[in-house]
């Protein structure tokens, strides 16, 4: 698996795409510093980006690189290396050159901003982890969109459909069921809603942690409300967790059925 | 050596595999033949297992080879279309395939052979679709397998390549080797194999030697006696 992942990272980082990446985030960050001159600013500013961008860009990255790689993919096949090997390294070298790309783009403005002097380093690492747990997330989505879906546009096209409905449409829905059934205690069904949606998760989890009640919305509060500062942020974390593992265990479950 | 028992493939509604039967013994050339959509090359990936039966047993060298991976060490496939990652350059692709294999590689005299030392450097993406598939070749015939499994090989290939590739068949043959072509150019069975199978409704039709196919159709050019096979379908 490791020579697999070796090559797939190698192939990333040669793409002119991951260097793109890399320096939005570079420019991003030296921006962001400079205009806000405030670190923990910046950091909320940065999260409502990452929390929408990682997403995107980890399911176009995935699916292009699932349907691009095809028929690499079925050389792989004939040799003697188990096919699962052959589909988890792949998804390791994406999801890890991805993120490598969100680190370095970010790590650097902040490191020349002063990072390691400021309160604010827990927030950013936070914050980083959580961009990299996106990344894995929205890319063992989009593989296993692209596993099941032998056309290409197709694909394509519930890929992005998945991402518009987990960043934008999930929101409205679940706010418009608020006001309908307003007259009904929700909490409970407002917390396991947003259990089911990664990107609510996160943001929830950077909030609770940078401890801004205004920001936090009916979610977070109750999510606070329920389970306190940390245990909240612990159960949001582990929720994240799981939301790699299961993506992942489908992806081999379908492997075993998948003709090529 | 290899052993399909009862093998059954679907695609949806679409019927390749019925029930197919087929014992293939150690060493010598067969070619596999068939009209278009028979099932030639699914029949090779169930073997290859890139493609999964629904029914039925594959047995490589007396063992099954459901789930299993290691046995495709001991075989060499060369696929029918030759597509690479275009951004690559054809030494950094032989090279990693070698890098794959826990297999030693013989590469340096099959890039001679086939004159590809000048392209060594250049992307697979820039080269003809002729070149690419004598890249596919040398990535197929370096390793030093028992089993060789050929779709189309003839794709695309200029005469002299041609005839490097049949005395390189005739030369793995010599070593005891079993190879497995499939392929629509009649005058190159004619050539180079030994028997042949001809796949007809998922199932084996006709399974024996040149020589018997020609009496049994009462026809002197394989190329029609094949016709005659195939004419049988479409009546």
């Amino acid at each position: 698996m490791l020579k697999i992942l070796k090559y797939s990272f190698y192939d990333l980082m040669r793409s002119r795409w991951s260097y793109v990446y890399f320096l939005f985030y570079l420019i991003l960050g030296f921006v962001l510093l400079f205009l806000n001159n405030d670190v923990d600013k910046a950091v909320i500013t940065l999260m409502n980006i990452i929390i929408v961008l990682t997403p995107l860009i980890g399911t176009i990255f995935g699916v292009m690189y699932y349907y691009n790689s095809k028929e690499f993919t079925e050389l792989l096949l004939a040799q003697p290396i188990n096919r699962r090997k052959i589909f988890m390294g792949q998804y390791f070298g994406i999801s890890i050159s991805l993120t490598l790309s969100l680190v370095l783009g970010l790590g650097i403005p902040f490191v020349f901003y002063g990072l390691f002097k400021s309160a604010a380093i827990f927030n950013f690492s936070l914050l980083l982890v959580v961009g990299a747990f996106l990344n894995f997330i929205f890319v063992a989505l989009s593989y296993n969109i692209a596993l099941s879906t032998e056309n290409k546009i197709k694909g394509f096209g519930y890929a992005i459909l998945m991402w518009l409905f987990l960043a934008v449409i999930y929101d409205g829905v679940f706010l418009i069921s608020l006001i309908i059934f307003n007259s009904y205690p929700l909490d409970k069904f407002s917390l396991a809603a947003t259990m089911f949606n990664p990107i609510d998760l996160s943001r929830i989890l950077i909030l609770l942690k940078l401890d801004i009640s205004a920001l936090l919305g009916y979610t977070g509060a109750v999510f606070r409300k329920f389970f306190g500062t940390n245990i909240g942020m612990f159960i949001s974390m582990s929720l994240l967790v799981l939301w790699v593992v299961f993506p992942v265990l489908r992806m081999n479950l379908k492997l075993r059925k998948k003709d090529f | 050596m290899i052993e399909f028992k009862n093998l059954h493939k679907r695609f949806g509604k679409l019927i390749v595999l019925d029930g197919l039967d087929l014992e293939i013994n150690k060493g010598g050339i067969f070619a596999i033949l068939g009209p278009n959509g028979s099932g030639k090359t699914t029949l090779i990936k169930c073997l290859l297992g890139m493609v999964i039966p629904n029914k039925g047993e594959i047995f490589f060298e007396k063992k099954s080879i459901h789930r299993q991976w290691a046995y495709r060490n001991n075989l060499n496939y060369l696929p029918q279309i030759a597509n690479f990652p275009p951004n690559l350059t054809v030494i950094e692709l032989i090279n990693m395939v070698k890098n794959l294999r826990p297999k030693a590689a013989n590469s340096e005299d099959l890039i001679e052979l086939f004159g590809l030392k000048s392209f060594l450097d250049k992307k697979l993406g820039n080269l003809s679709g002729g070149t690419k598939q004598k890249v596919n070749i040398v990535l197929t015939f370096m390793f030093d397998s028992d089993l060789i499994v050929l779709d189309e090989p003839t794709n695309g290939l200029d005469p002299i390549a041609l005839i490097n590739l049949k005395e390189i068949i005739q030369k793995e043959k010599d070593k005891g080797k079993t190879i497995l072509i499939t392929t629509h150019i009649m005058s190159f069975v004619d050539e180079v194999a030994d028997e042949i199978v001809f796949l007809l409704d998922g199932k084996i039709y006709f399974k024996g030697t040149i020589e018997t196919l020609k009496k049994q159709t009462n026809n002197d050019n394989l190329e029609h006696a094949i016709a005659n096979l195939i004419a049988k379908q479409y009546a």
